[in-house]
């Protein structure tokens, strides 16, 4: 078993234990902050994908952006002084049962696949790829994002608003 | 040996706890970290793609435009949190039952 | 000829749609359309009235016939038949026609139906024309309603007077008891021959369809309508009453021509008629005759007067037929039209002078026709007077007249009949005693109009002749009575021998076994029997006036005193032989005794048990029904039912809509794990 591979499977259950704590945790700071190690390992495995320019956006993004809006998501809608950020659950046993049933047929469906293989080479680097994809073959959807993003950006300003 | 469904399972079960959290947690913010579990297990899922099934950068490019808009869904989904709470005094979901009048 | 035909048809018809649709918005309400429209009809008749002379052929005949439906093995055929006869009524009818219209736009003048009048006049001309023309009993048939319904329109113009309304419905329902006989005659014929076409029912009856005995009662079930049409005993009531119309449509229909429609009837179907039914026939008509004449004479109305004379003249027409002289009856039907018409006509001219008379004096009470108020009026209406006297005469029989000609043509076929068949000597004794008391009635008519003092007066002073468009047709009418319209070419004032009696020909009976006298043994009996009929007539003729002159005019025998010595028949006269009050008793009353007895069958015992009955079952039923099954199992059951199980299962179903979006999530996936599953399945 060689080293890389190791940690392969270290990121890995990093990733699920990480997951799990974010989907069980009674407490919603350490839900916040293990949602923080998933993010990290699902960048771990980018990277063992051969995706470094997604691992790093996924890093700078998800990290940096959406974890911190989440954090303060927290803070605002909980009174500081409160001990304990209440954190229950509801439908378990029926929520677990479907879950559970997801898992598995998603599992069968997917050693059961006839998945089509190709045996790829590793790129040198993606960046200028994906910035000549970006900027030629999906143009448009670059640019509608970008509308999206200051859509989303007038949008969440003016649902934040207080109504006077 | 890892291979394609290794990380395909690894999809499948960061997509199911995501699932597991989206149902059962009250709290609205926790919703939303399970929404960014899915969204995440599915990136996992284009990016092995990418790397294994032939979808080249296409896979990449897809799982950019999934974390663009999870950030843009973030935003949004917390500002309606933040009025939710505004109004109601709570983020609790199952209090905001509405839908049932 | 046949284009003619259809156009004469249709002028009037034409003239009557226009004329009830638009006629009051018209210049004048319209008259004008209806008059030239029969102007022109009268055109044509007299251009093919030409025609006929220059051909001068007895056996000219066209007939056109269509096939009006076809309901595969019933083939329904209509058309036209011309021939002299069709040419000739066509003429009679026309040209009266036309100079009533004419007097109408002077009589009728301010009357507040005028158009409407004039419309119902036009509409019977084209019935008239329609029976004239038809090739069959069925087109007959329907013509024949129609001017029976013009008829009853006519008479019932003025219909807020409650006599002129009860005459109409009187009219129209005594004709259905003739016309309901004339239907089964019909379809007796069409039942055995299979057509309605004269000449089929001719072959049809000449190769033996129909034995002798059914063939007689077809035959006086045909007369039937003859009967109630031309007013023959008994059916004969309606006509005196029709005479509350206005004078110019008694003229033309209930004188001179849809009352002759039953002799022209009976005279085209002359041939099928079996000796028996003629027989029948001929007392009917002898009868008719001679019952109406004495009736005529006592009547004190003048339209009253010349109506009774109008019934007497068709029962000779009729006996003419019976006795087989039947072409001498469509020649009276003839001559009559026009004296009669003019008759009709003056006493109209009379009417509407006395009418004027009363109205300048604000006399509403006095009845304008009654002829005891009237009196020494030629003087005042020289040219009423002068056309009526001609007219009388010609009805009188007089030499020179075209009324003698055709009375003693008569008369001469009765006689020949009774030389034949003794033991009917009756029919001769009615023919000559109807002569004798028509000469009678009409002078005393004439003394009693125009002749004596006048009875007042200040009406006498007021009494106007009538204006040119009343007077222009009486002047025509009387120049048509004299002889030598009807002899020509020949100028013998005392023998019928003319265009007519040549033209118009005999036909032999097509009744099988040779069981009636050929046309030409009647032609040789009329002719022996012409002289003494002749004879016979005149004298008759003048002993009537003569004694109308004693009694009326000089006066040496009191009237009053002879009515007085012949209390009963005077007194029978008088009331018409109590006929109505007969009817009214014997038939009427117990009509209505049986209609009040069904309705109280039907309102008091029907009505209330049978038909309250049933509804109170079936309120019982229903209610049972209704509250017991319906409510109770139907509806709180089953319908309620349905409704309570579905709240049940919608208050359990109600549990999963909680509202909470995790909770709807759940059962999406659920659903595509479900998909799944049958997918992998």
């Amino acid at each position: 078993m060689s080293g890389q591979l190791i940690i392969f499977w270290i990121v890995t259950l990093v990733t699920v234990l990480s997951a799990a704590t974010v989907v069980f945790s009674k407490n919603l700071i350490y839900s916040a902050v293990a949602l923080l190690f998933t993010l990290l390992g699902v960048a771990g495995l980018y990277v063992f994908l051969w995706a470094d320019f997604i691992a790093v956006t996924q890093i700078l993004i998800y990290v940096g952006g959406i974890l911190v809006l989440i954090i303060f998501g927290i803070m605002l809608t909980h009174r500081i002084t409160s001990v304990r950020l209440s954190h229950s659950s509801m439908q378990r046993g029926i929520g677990g049962a479907i879950v559970l049933m997801i898992f598995v047929g998603l599992t069968s469906m997917i050693f059961r696949a006839p998945w089509y293989r190709v045996a790829a080479v590793e790129p040198q680097e993606t960046v200028r790829q994906i910035g000549r994809l970006l900027m030629v073959d999906y143009l448009l959807p670059f640019e509608v994002a970008s509308v999206l993003l200051l859509a989303a950006l007038m949008g969440a300003a003016l649902l934040s608003r207080k109504v006077n | 040996m890892v291979d394609l469904n290794t990380y395909l399972v690894i999809g499948a079960l960061l997509f199911s706890l995501g699932i597991f959290g989206v149902i059962t947690r009250r709290n609205g913010v926790a919703v939303l970290m399970g929404v960014e579990l899915i969204l995440n297990a599915a990136n996992v899922n284009f990016v092995a793609f990418a790397r294994f099934g032939g979808m080249d950068l296409s896979g990449h490019i897809f799982s950019l435009f999934v974390i663009i808009l999870a950030a843009a869904e973030a935003a949004v989904a917390l500002a309606i949190i933040l009025n939710i709470y505004n109004n109601m005094g709570t983020i609790n979901i199952d209090e905001a039952d509405q839908l049932k009048q | 000829m046949v284009n003619y035909g259809i156009a004469i048809l249709l002028l009037p018809l034409m003239a009557f749609v226009v004329q009830i649709f638009i006629g009051k918005r018209l210049p004048r309400n319209g008259d004008w359309v209806s008059v030239s429209a029969v102007a022109l009809t009268l055109c044509l008749s007299l251009a093919m009235f030409g025609v006929m002379l220059v051909k001068y052929d007895p056996e000219f005949s066209v007939d056109e016939t269509w096939t009006w439906f076809d309901l595969g093995s019933l083939q329904v055929q209509i058309g036209i038949l011309i021939d002299n006869v069709t040419v000739v009524m066509l003429l009679v009818v026309s040209l009266v026609s036309t100079l009533v219209h004419v007097y109408s736009t002077a009589y009728m003048e301010g009357d507040l139906r005028y158009s409407r009048y004039f419309a119902f006049l036009s509409l019977f001309t084209f019935s008239m024309n329609g029976i004239v023309l038809a090739n069959n009993l069925l087109g007959i048939y329907i013509f024949w309603e129609l001017v029976g319904l013009s008829s009853y329109l006519l008479i019932g113009h003025w219909f807020e007077k409650d006599s002129a309304s009860d005459a109409a419905k009187k009219a129209f329902l005594v004709n259905r008891v003739g016309d309901i006989g004339m239907f089964i005659g019909i379809m007796l014929f069409f039942t055995a021959t299979g057509s309605f076409l004269f000449r089929d029912v001719f072959a049809g009856v000449e190769s033996g369809l129909l034995s002798t005995e059914i063939l007689t009662v077809a035959g006086l079930c045909l007369f039937a309508g003859a009967i109630g049409k031309s007013a023959q005993f008994p059916l004969h009531v309606w006509l005196p009453d029709a005479m509350e119309g206005p004078t110019p449509v008694s003229a033309l229909i209930h004188a001179a021509t849809m009352v002759a429609a039953g002799v022209y009837l009976s005279f085209r179907l002359f041939p099928i008629f079996t000796p028996t039914a003629l027989t029948v026939i001929a007392y009917i008509g002898g009868f008719t005759a001679i019952f109406a004449a004495i009736i005529a004479v006592t009547q004190n109305d003048i339209k009253k007067v010349l109506a009774y004379s109008t019934v007497s003249q068709l029962g000779y027409m009729i006996l003419a037929v019976g006795v087989g002289a039947y072409t001498y009856g469509l020649f009276h039907l003839v001559t009559h039209a026009a004296f009669k018409a003019g008759l009709f006509l003056c006493s109209g001219s009379v009417i509407h002078a006395m009418h004027y008379a009363y109205h300048e004096l604000h006399d509403h009470e006095s009845d304008p026709q009654d002829m005891r108020n009237m009196g020494g009026m030629r003087d005042k209406m020289k040219t009423t007077f002068l056309t009526m006297l001609i007219c009388t005469v010609a009805l009188s029989g007089v030499p020179f007249t075209s009324g003698f000609l055709s009375k003693d043509a008569i008369l001469a076929g009765t006689l020949s009949f009774t030389l034949h068949h003794p033991e009917h000597f009756l029919l001769v004794l009615f023919g000559f005693g109807a002569a004798l008391l028509t000469a009678f009635y009409m002078f005393r008519l004439i003394f009693m109009t125009f002749y004596g003092e006048p009875v007042r007066r200040e009406v006498y002073d007021n009494i106007h002749e009538s204006p040119s468009a009343m007077t222009a047709p009486l002047v025509t009418l009387a120049t048509l009575s004299f002889f030598l319209f009807f002899t020509l070419p020949y100028f013998n004032p005392f023998s019928d021998h003319g265009w007519f009696t040549v033209l118009i020909d005999s036909r032999d009976s097509v009744v099988p076994g040779h069981l009636n006298l050929t046309a030409h043994e009647i032609a040789e009996g009329m002719h022996h029997a012409h002289t003494p009929a002749m004879l016979l007539s005149i004298l008759i003729a003048f002993s009537g006036i003569g004694l109308a002159v004693f009694m009326y005019l000089q006066k040496r025998i009191s009237a009053d005193h002879i009515a007085a010595k012949l209390s009963l028949p005077y007194k029978l006269s008088l009331n018409k032989f109590f006929v109505d009050e007969t009817y009214q008793r014997y038939l009427i009353n117990p009509s209505l005794i049986l209609a009040r007895m069904i309705a109280f069958f039907d309102w008091e015992i029907y009505d209330k048990y049978i038909v309250n009955g049933f509804g109170k079952v079936t309120e019982w039923f229903s209610r049972v029904v209704g509250i017991r099954w319906d409510y109770d199992i139907l509806d709180q059951q089953i319908v309620d039912g349905v409704g309570r199980t579905t709240g049940f299962f919608s208050a359990r179903l109600r549990l999963i809509q909680t509202g909470k979006v995790q909770n709807y999530l759940v059962w999406v996936l659920a659903g595509v794990i479900m998909i799944y599953v049958f997918q992998a399945i």
